[in-house]
């Protein structure tokens, strides 16, 4: 066919089918992915980097105008829902808010906040510290992680009040399980982990608060390990397959409810406190945003976010509708 | 540092020859992933791309629907038949058997379909069966295609077995995925660098098996066909 196109048409031909390639591969790339995909994790806020290649949506530096105040996200549906429950609270009382939304990982927006690009963002007080703040730090509790990040966060910054509700790493069972050993925590696991298999991100061999940490707080020694995805898919199919017995669920990935599955506590906090938190630039904070923002944190629960993320990710409700209910149904819209 | 660098220092690393998830263990264990997919394929591709080759008729269509299967991405049929099957064998031969059987087929049907009319008529005129034209005949003079085929299912199958460590198994996957979580570099390096070195051995294994089999009156036949 080709060869007997003349070779000017064959030229044109060539030019055509790139110029439709860039096009579309520009169109492509510039497009924000959105939550609404495939991702069945809430989060992954215990991992330092954020996820891949999204290029984002608006220039985040670009002027915001009139003394708005700048609330963004980070790149996965639970970020961007506490932050529309932000939003919508704050303009419940009055004030201008410009939405930042899904800003790529803590790498990108972290610098953002500090110098005032961004005024506010939900944060996980946790991994704050561990990655942004002082990876050093041995801080474990809630308290004792506030207190270090009230010492070490730079002067710019300010966290409010936490809330209650946290997304961090869990060892995890089904029900079935659950009823079997008689568990409610961790430290349950004790007499029967070495006939149960452990599923969890590979990195659980190295990390600190894996497998070792189970060990060296909980006294804790599986049978084998099966490294797995980030409480995605994987790791649920083979939690509910019965492929592995326990298994590192993050505490709101909404299958715990559709699942039935059984969060273990941790009571001598093998994994550190990672209470939604909001960080705030302290220029932008004012008396009603700081009453606003912990009156919020203090209706938030580890099962009411599971909730309002079972909502978003399994039903694939809006975004601001679900927020606005929870807030009317907290009384504080 | 360079990608040599970190490959090199973890592979000499005795200690990453002993004990459990070992370098020869999960070679051993990679061989396997790529092997029986392999092999399964080829049972599937030969026989039909044989038959499709030798009726003539369809065989356009198969082979463009063999082309297009191409583009299913075995990354993600991995992830939906965990979901669906959970962790069953099929989870991870099924993306891996649909990753080789289309390079056997369309080779497998190529060959057949390009002997020579001639040597066809010949088979034909001296009373063999469809069976007998087929086995005797046909798939002898398309070995060398047919091996070819073989040969870039082979090194597809044994580059994107690493998948399998993405549900927990084995493999030099393994090595890449936990690396990667763990942000150390000396293991994804230099469990790709197995993969390559692998990979090259499957070519030198084909051109060997080639020479082998392949009757030197055949074997510059491509170059004239």
């Amino acid at each position: 066919m080709l060869t007997s196109t003349p070779r000017r048409k064959r030229g044109t031909i060539a030019a055509a089918a790139l110029a439709v390639i860039a096009i579309a591969s520009l169109s492509a790339c510039s497009t924000n992915s959105t939550s609404t995909s495939s991702s069945s994790s809430a989060s992954a806020p215990a991992t330092s980097a954020g996820s891949s290649s999204s290029s984002g949506g608006s220039n985040p530096l670009s002027p915001t105008g009139g003394g708005a105040v700048v609330v963004g996200s980070a790149n996965f549906p639970e970020s961007e829902l506490l932050a529309e429950i932000y939003i919508l609270a704050l303009q419940a009382k009055g004030v201008k808010v410009t939405p930042k939304l899904n800003i790529n990982s803590r790498e990108v927006y972290y610098p953002q906040i500090k110098s005032g690009a961004i005024s506010i963002i939900p944060e996980y007080n946790g991994t704050l510290l561990s990655v942004a703040v002082d990876p050093k730090s041995t801080a474990k509790s809630t308290a004792d992680v506030d207190a270090a990040l009230a010492a070490d966060l730079p002067s710019t910054l300010e966290v409010l009040n936490p809330s209650s509700a946290q997304d961090s790493d869990s060892i995890t069972v089904t029900a079935a399980t659950a009823a079997k050993y008689h568990l409610t925590s961790i430290a349950d696991l004790k007499p029967y982990a070495s006939q149960l298999v452990l599923g969890a991100p590979p990195e659980f061999k190295t990390r600190a608060d894996g497998i070792a940490g189970l060990k060296a707080t909980y006294g804790l020694t599986f049978k084998s390990f099966v490294p797995l995805d980030e409480s995605g898919p994987i790791t649920l199919s083979a939690l509910t397959g019965g492929r592995v017995q326990a298994a590192d669920v993050f505490t709101t990935t909404p299958q715990i409810i559709t699942d039935k599955l059984v969060t273990l506590t941790d009571p001598k906090f093998n994994f550190a406190a990672q209470n939604v938190i909001p960080l705030v630039n302290k220029s932008a904070l004012t008396p009603t945003i700081e009453s606003t923002l912990n009156a919020i944190s203090a209706k938030l629960t580890t099962s009411a976010l599971l909730q309002l993320d079972a909502a978003v990710i399994v039903q694939h409700a809006n975004y601001s509708t679900v927020a606005a209910a929870f807030l009317k149904q907290a009384g504080l819209s | 540092m360079s990608f040599f660098s970190w490959a090199w220092d973890w592979i000499t690393q005795p200690a990453n020859w002993h004990g459990t998830g070992s370098i020869p263990q999960q070679l051993l264990a990679h061989l396997g992933y790529s092997a029986l997919p392999l092999i399964i394929a080829a049972v599937i591709a030969i026989p039909s791309g044989a038959l499709i080759g030798h009726r003539g008729r369809g065989a356009t269509a198969v082979i463009n629907a063999a082309n297009a299967w191409r583009a299913i991405p075995t990354l993600g049929l991995l992830v939906l038949l965990v979901v669906w099957l959970g962790f069953t064998p099929l989870t991870w031969l099924l993306p891996l058997v649909v990753l080789a059987v289309p390079p056997i087929l369309v080779n497998t049907c190529e060959g057949v379909a390009g002997v020579d009319p001639d040597v066809r008529d010949a088979a034909r005129g001296m009373g063999m069966t469809a069976w007998q034209q087929v086995l005797r005949v046909e798939l002898p003079i398309a070995l060398p295609l047919i091996l070819v085929g073989l040969r870039t299912s082979a090194i597809f199958v044994v580059a994107t077995a690493t998948i399998a460590a993405y549900i927990g198994l084995g493999g030099l996957g393994r090595f890449i995925i936990d690396g990667l979580a763990s942000n150390a570099y000396g293991p994804v390096a230099g469990g790709a660098l197995l993969v390559v070195i692998l990979a090259v051995l499957v070519l030198a294994l084909f051109a060997g098996l080639s020479w082998l089999l392949v009757p030197a009156g055949l074997r510059g036949r491509r170059r004239q066909g």
